[in-house]
């Protein structure tokens, strides 16, 4: 309830007046959405320079155009989403940009990562996560760089320059990069522990940034010391040898970033690849605000509903980035309609299509011979319940003004006197 | 509503469609005709009884009567006639669906190979699923089948299990101890006949519709004539249909083979013509499978047979079934008429006397009804056709001697088809279709002419131009259609886009300019000039206020002129495009006049531009109009002020020449120096680049780090040039005035005219292909230079030089590649997710369900809002209401 402004006197007309505005605000509730009331109330509350009968009016006229702006039933609103998303496209970049502010990675973007999205792929061609951390190490850049340097997936081969060996000679001598190991804050001890998990022989660090390893008999027996193609397949076996970091994180960068709204700065982490539910493990990590681009590892460490929100944002993204102005109920309901059904599930025929009831629908998207097949082969039934299927067979479709099923009986009004009667009946 | 002549024929509904395998019984009892002969005529032209054009395949020739029903063509509906096959065939198709069936049954008994108590479960399961979640239930045979492939031994008879093999399309090969054996089709057929029909079931099929065997065919179809009609030639040359040329080789080669098993001939040739029939008759089915001959006619032109006849956007599913040619529309290149409602479409009038409209005679309309009859169908307004109801029969009237006769006699309850007449609805369409505003609802104007004629302001929903662009015009005709059309897909009824909430259509290019100049301060308008606007605007009803200035001589200010026309009672305030750089102004009572003011439908304050009526412009001035005051105000609107603008250009003149685009030679200079200094520090970039001194951004290369710095530079000297040169500009520059009220251009077109081009990229990235290590023999190999790497100095004013025009070539490539790339994605794109979502609707209880009645949301878009009724995507502006609730009741604090 709004405080009374200090000029309303106080007498019985007012307090009715705020009885009634009582009563109006909390009408109001039951039917607008909370967002729009607590607008409303707000709006209201401030407005010390309206009377009581205009806040009154303005609750009454809010009211009144929330609903004059609902929409009508049979709306085929499904087309109309398809549409606005559709549509624009023919407007977007095809190129891959850079995110603004992100100078060090390409990001897909336009209407190729829409197309992505859409498609429901398992993994986005350039997957990215943004690392938050927890307050107390938000500007905690050491805390930052031991993270990022921590997950960054690593390989012996990343921080080498080469693997020598000779034939017959049973060591290898493996030649440490200390830039590269430096910048990936890689140890020699690290490399030698890496090296023996491969358990390809004994591992003794060498002289000058090198570590030999003395192959076992049993990796490299004496009659294959003479073959090239044995020394090789230990080389690649130790370049692919892991050293620290997690599956699917090629780089990880730290950036500062500022929040537009609080102007607080912090230090976020942003990764190429993905891998939320191994970094979600890391310490340190905020794992309330923790993101990223993969739907799929979203639907699968979060869950559906998180996936759907998923979809909304990077749909909404990607449409803002390329200067688009689209509804966001029209993303709202392609994601609810990928995702509906528990699982993420295609735009197309592996997907929403594909699982249409309708053989007829389905048969005239996409591989239509053997749609008919199948359905021949299952039995399948055609109801001519949707919008193909209907216009194959000639009838109304039943979505818009095909919904309504009342109609007038011709037959009844066979004269004008009666026609005239059924007016008068209605006055 | 149907009409006499159009159909009063009983009629009935499709309630369903079951599909099934055709059983050898079902196949065997309506074939009338077995064909066993490959000839199709006789030597003297008749058709050869047991042949592809034996009479019992109905009749189709005029005044034929059917061997079968007795029908004349027109009634007969051909019969089907039968092949019956030496050996059986598999259905090309079903090769994979068998290898499942077979990997997963018995051998031996044909059992699957479950034992009976688990089968019988998972029967149970397999049961309940497919009653709620048919693709449940798919995916749940697929594991059942999987599960039972793996086991190697029957659990009912015992018998040691095979693996198979299966070769694309339909070869099969049992993969045995003594190496592979291929199964025959009389194997196949065996085995699966043992396949009892709950094993069958359980394994994915339907027993009762298609029984496993009947995917080996062991008779043929052969579908009538009507469905493969033979075509003759001017020559009098029959050409069979590519059907009848594939069933020749089917009949040829079965013959073959019957002859060869007849005359005991050797098992290898036997085989041999099995296999090729095998072939023939995958083909006669989908001549495009991978891994078989063939068919084709002797100039090597493929056969299309019935896989090719559904198939793609042509076939008949997408192309006859789907979408269909229609009747009653019309073609022809559009051009403009800003003089006509956004609400109408001029039509030619040599179009309005083919185009016509049903008419049922009542005693209301009787005496025009005659008039057009008399008129006749060569003069326009006039009728083609009258149906007589009395006498039931339909005269055209382009063979009618008598029309006066005619008209005389017409009576209510007849028809007359009318021409199209000033007033009628029709739709009207731009391809490509890409949202519901590519087809509106427009009022006919007939007038001479061979074009089209369209409103400019609706250029924007079709996305039209009158660069030889053409357009469609579809006339319905029923009276439901014609209401829904004019009460759904009128025009004004899509200012307002759902896309975004937002107007689509309103001011571009000329408009805005117009609207500027307008309503800019600097112009003062005698009586002489408010007539012509009014003259112009062509509406009558509006009344002149007092002018602004009284002496020497009455002068209306520009913003008068437009508050003639804005209702009472309308408020707005808000930015124009102008407000910006120079012009800034973060409140009313704005210097530089780019705050726009409207209090109580007067135009108070500002310029009219395009933030304030520009097309795709949401909540402007423009999108409140039309919101809060209804479509038909909003029209209103755009037909009469928005002719004053295009008015006022006519007044004033405008144009752009080469003065626009004059810099002096001073500012030149310090471009010039500009340039010059730009090119020094890309010089160091590479220079540190070379000593190894470059900072690098993290995540990137030197090369990549290098090229990023250097973009970003000479990106920096484009915008400072550019502002120098646009710094110089007056506010009276043409040039500058459409940039800046958001009419044509922008301060980079401005920049590339007057100052200079800039880097030219391909990809993102600077120009570097071309030779080896430079991009034109102009320059020195490995040369990193901005001038060796597409930057262009130069401008379109004093024109470029050589090299320069090539990189800015290379570069104008890009764009164009890209749309047309582009453009197939994206059309592929939104046609996938019209099919996905056309069925989703608003119910009555406004939840948003599929046409299988499951609950997609609970509540549309979460708030119920439909967006094109929105302020931008928000259902309720509740400044506005406050705003409009202080000036209504009045009295509040502040007024």
């Amino acid at each position: 309830m709004p405080k009374r402004s200090r000029r309303e006197p106080r007498n019985e007309q007012g307090i009715e007046l705020g009885e009634k505005l009582k009563a109006k605000l909390e009408a109001a509730k039951s039917m607008l959405p909370p967002k729009l009331y607590e607008e409303l109330y707000e709006k209201i509350s401030k407005g010390t320079d309206l009377t009581m009968e205009q806040k009154i009016e303005a609750v009454e006229r809010t009211v009144r155009r929330y609903v004059e702006s609902m929409v009508q039933p049979g709306e085929p609103v499904g087309v109309t989403a398809a549409q606005s998303i559709g549509e624009p496209g023919t407007q977007m970049t095809l190129r891959t940009f850079h995110y603004a502010g992100l100078m060090e990675f390409d990001v897909t973007l336009g209407l190729p990562r829409l197309i992505e999205i859409v498609d429901a792929k398992h993994e986005p061609s350039t997957p990215l996560m943004r690392i938050y951390l927890e307050d107390k190490y938000a500007n905690d850049l050491e805390k930052a760089k031991e993270i990022a340097r921590s997950i960054e997936y690593t390989t012996i081969g990343n921080v080498i320059n080469s693997v020598d060996y000779t034939l017959g000679d049973r060591t290898l001598v493996v030649r440490l990069d200390p830039e590269m190991m430096e910048d990936r804050g890689v140890t020699v001890d690290m490399v030698v522990e890496a090296l023996e998990r491969l358990k390809l022989g004994d591992v003794e660090k060498g002289e000058e940034n090198t570590v030999l390893l003395h192959v076992s008999e049993s990796v490299l027996p004496d009659e294959s010391l003479t073959d090239l193609r044995a020394y090789e397949d230990i080389k690649n076996k130790i370049i692919k040898g892991y050293v620290k970091g997690i599956k699917g994180i090629r780089r990880a960068v730290i950036q500062e970033r500022t929040d537009d709204k609080t102007g607080k700065r912090e230090y976020v982490i942003v990764a190429e690849g993905s891998n939320l539910s191994e970094v979600m493990k890391i310490d340190g990590v905020d794992i309330t605000r923790i993101d990223t681009n993969n739907i799929y590892e979203i639907a699968e460490t979060l869950g559906i509903e998180a996936a759907r929100n998923a979809i909304i944002r990077e749909i909404m993204d990607v449409l803002q980035n390329s200067g688009l102005d689209v509804d966001i109920r029209h993303v709202m309901l392609v994601a609810d309609l990928m995702t509906w059904t528990g699982k993420v599930r295609q735009i197309g025929r592996l997907g929403v299509v594909g699982e249409k009831p309708s053989v007829l629908a389905r048969a005239a998207f996409e591989v239509t011979v053997n749609q008919l097949y199948e359905a021949a082969v299952k039995g399948e039934e055609e109801r001519f319940a949707g919008v193909t299927e209907s216009i194959i067979a000639g009838l109304p479709p039943r979505v818009g003004t095909g919904i309504v099923l009342l109609s007038l009986g011709v037959n009844a009004l066979k004269s004008p006197s009666q026609l005239s009667q059924a007016e008068g009946a209605q006055q | 509503m149907s009409y006499g002549p159009y159909g009063e024929e009983e009629r009935y509904t499709i309630s369903g469609i079951r599909f099934s395998l055709l059983s050898p019984r079902e196949i065997r009892e309506m074939a009338k005709v077995t064909v066993i002969r490959a000839d199709i005529y006789e030597s003297d032209g008749s058709p050869i009884m047991g042949g592809l054009r034996d009479p019992h395949f109905g009749a189709i020739e005029p005044g034929e009567r059917c061997p079968v029903c007795g029908n004349l063509r027109q009634d007969c509906p051909g019969h089907f006639g039968k092949i019956d096959l030496a050996r059986p065939v598999m259905l090309p198709h079903l090769g994979e669906h068998i290898y499942r069936l077979l990997q997963a049954t018995c051998r031996n008994c044909g059992r699957i190979l479950i034992p009976n108590d688990k089968a019988a479960y998972m029967l149970q399961v397999y049961r309940r699923l497919k009653e709620r979640w048919p693709v449940l239930a798919d995916i749940f045979a697929e594991e059942v089948a999987k599960g039972a492939s793996s086991t190697t031994e029957c659990p009912h008879c015992g018998t040691k299990q095979y693996k198979l093999r299966l070769v694309k399309p339909y070869y099969l090969y049992e993969v045995r101890e003594e190496g592979e054996v291929r199964l025959t089709p009389s194997e196949i057929r065996e085995r699966l006949e043992r396949i009892p029909d709950d094993d069958a079931e359980l394994l994915g099929w339907d027993p009762k519709s298609s029984r496993p065997e009947w995917a080996v065919l062991t008779v043929l179809p052969v579908p009538p004539l009507s469905v493969r009609p033979s075509i003759t030639t001017e020559s009098s040359q029959r050409a069979e249909d590519d059907l009848t040329h594939a069933l020749v080789e089917i009949v040829r080669q079965n013959e073959r083979l019957k002859n060869f098993i007849a005359s005991s001939a050797p098992e290898s040739m036997i085989e041999e013509a099995w296999n090729t029939l095998q072939n023939v008759i995958a083909a006669y089915i989908d001549n495009e499978l991978p891994n078989i001959y063939q068919l084709s006619h002797r100039g090597r032109k493929q056969l299309k047979t019935i896989a090719q006849r559904l198939k793609g956007k042509e076939g008949r599913l997408r192309g006859n079934l789907n979408g269909k040619r229609v009747n009653f529309s019309s073609r022809t290149v559009i051009s403009p008429d800003p003089l006509i409602s956004i609400n109408e479409v001029g039509v030619p009038v040599e179009v309005a006397k083919i185009l016509t409209v049903p008419m049922v005679v009542t005693p209301y309309n009787i005496e025009d009804a005659r008039r057009y009859v008399l008129n006749g169908p060569y003069k326009w307004p006039g009728a083609t056709v009258v149906y007589k109801k009395r006498e039931n029969v339909k005269i055209d009237l382009r063979y009618q001697r008598n029309l006066r006769q005619l008209a005389e006699s017409l009576e209510p309850g007849d028809i007359v088809e009318r021409h199209l007449i000033d007033g009628d609805i029709v739709l009207f369409n731009r391809q490509p279709s890409l949202h519901r505003m590519s087809i509106m609802a427009h009022r006919v104007r007939v007038m001479p002419g061979r074009t089209f004629r369209l409103n400019l302001l609706v250029c924007a929903p079709y996305n039209a131009d009158f660069d030889g662009d053409e357009m469609n015009l579809h006339v319905p005709r029923l009276d439901e259609a014609r209401a829904e059309a004019e009460e759904l897909l009128l025009v004004e009824k899509h200012i307002l886009t759902p896309r975004y909430g937002g107007p689509i259509i309103g001011g571009r290019q000329d408009y805005i300019s117009g609207a500027y100049l307008l309503t800019v301060k600097t112009t003062l308008l005698d009586i002489n000039k408010v007539r012509e606007l009014l003259r112009g605007v062509s509406d009558a009803s509006v009344e002149l206020p007092e002018p602004a200035i009284l002496r020497p001589r009455p002068l209306w200010t520009g913003k008068q002129f437009i508050s003639m026309f804005l209702p009472k009672g309308f408020n707005f305030r808000g930015r124009a495009k102008i407000n910006a750089g120079d012009l800034k102004c973060d409140s009313e009572d704005c210097f530089y006049d780019s705050y726009v003011v409207v209090s109580d439908g007067r135009l108070l304050e500002g310029v009219l531009d395009k933030n304030t009526i520009g097309a795709e412009q949401p909540e402007s001035l423009l999108h409140y109009l039309v919101l809060e005051r209804g479509s038909e105000e909003g029209r209103r609107f755009l037909d009469t002020v928005f002719r004053a603008f295009i008015k006022m250009l006519e007044l004033k003149g405008f144009t752009v020449s080469l003065s626009d685009v004059l810099v002096p030679a001073e500012t030149m200079k310090r471009i010039k120096s500009m340039v010059a200094n730009a090119k020094n520090d890309v010089i160091d970039l590479i220079r540190q680049y070379n000593e190894g001194t470059l900072e690098i951004i993290p995540g990137r290369t030197p090369e990549e780090s290098l090229e990023l710095r250097i973009i970003q530079r000479l990106q920096r000297l484009r915008d400072e040039a550019g502002k120098t040169a646009i710094d110089y500009m007056d506010v009276f520059n043409n040039a500058f005035i459409m940039a800046r009220t958001g009419a044509r251009g922008s301060d980079i077109n401005i920049t590339q005219m007057a100052a200079m081009l800039g880097q030219q990229t391909v990809r993102g990235r600077r120009i570097t292909r071309g030779f080896r290590t430079r991009t034109l023999p102009h320059f020195k190999p490995g040369d990193l230079s901005p001038e060796a790497r597409g930057f262009v100095a130069g401008n379109f004013r004093d024109g470029l030089s050589p090299h320069e025009v090539f990189f800015h070539a290379a570069g104008g490539r890009e764009g164009l590649v890209d749309t047309a790339v582009k453009t197939s994605q994206s059309g592929y794109m939104q046609r996938r997710l019209i099919n996905a979502l056309q069925d989703l609707y608003v119910a009555y209880d406004g939840t948003v369900r599929d046409s299988e009645n499951n609950i997609i949301q609970f509540r549309y878009g979460e708030d119920g809002i439909d967006p094109q009724k929105t302020y931008h995507g928000r259902a309720v502006n509740i400044d506005r209401i406050i705003e409009e609730v202080k000036n209504v009741t009045g009295g509040g604090a502040g007024a």
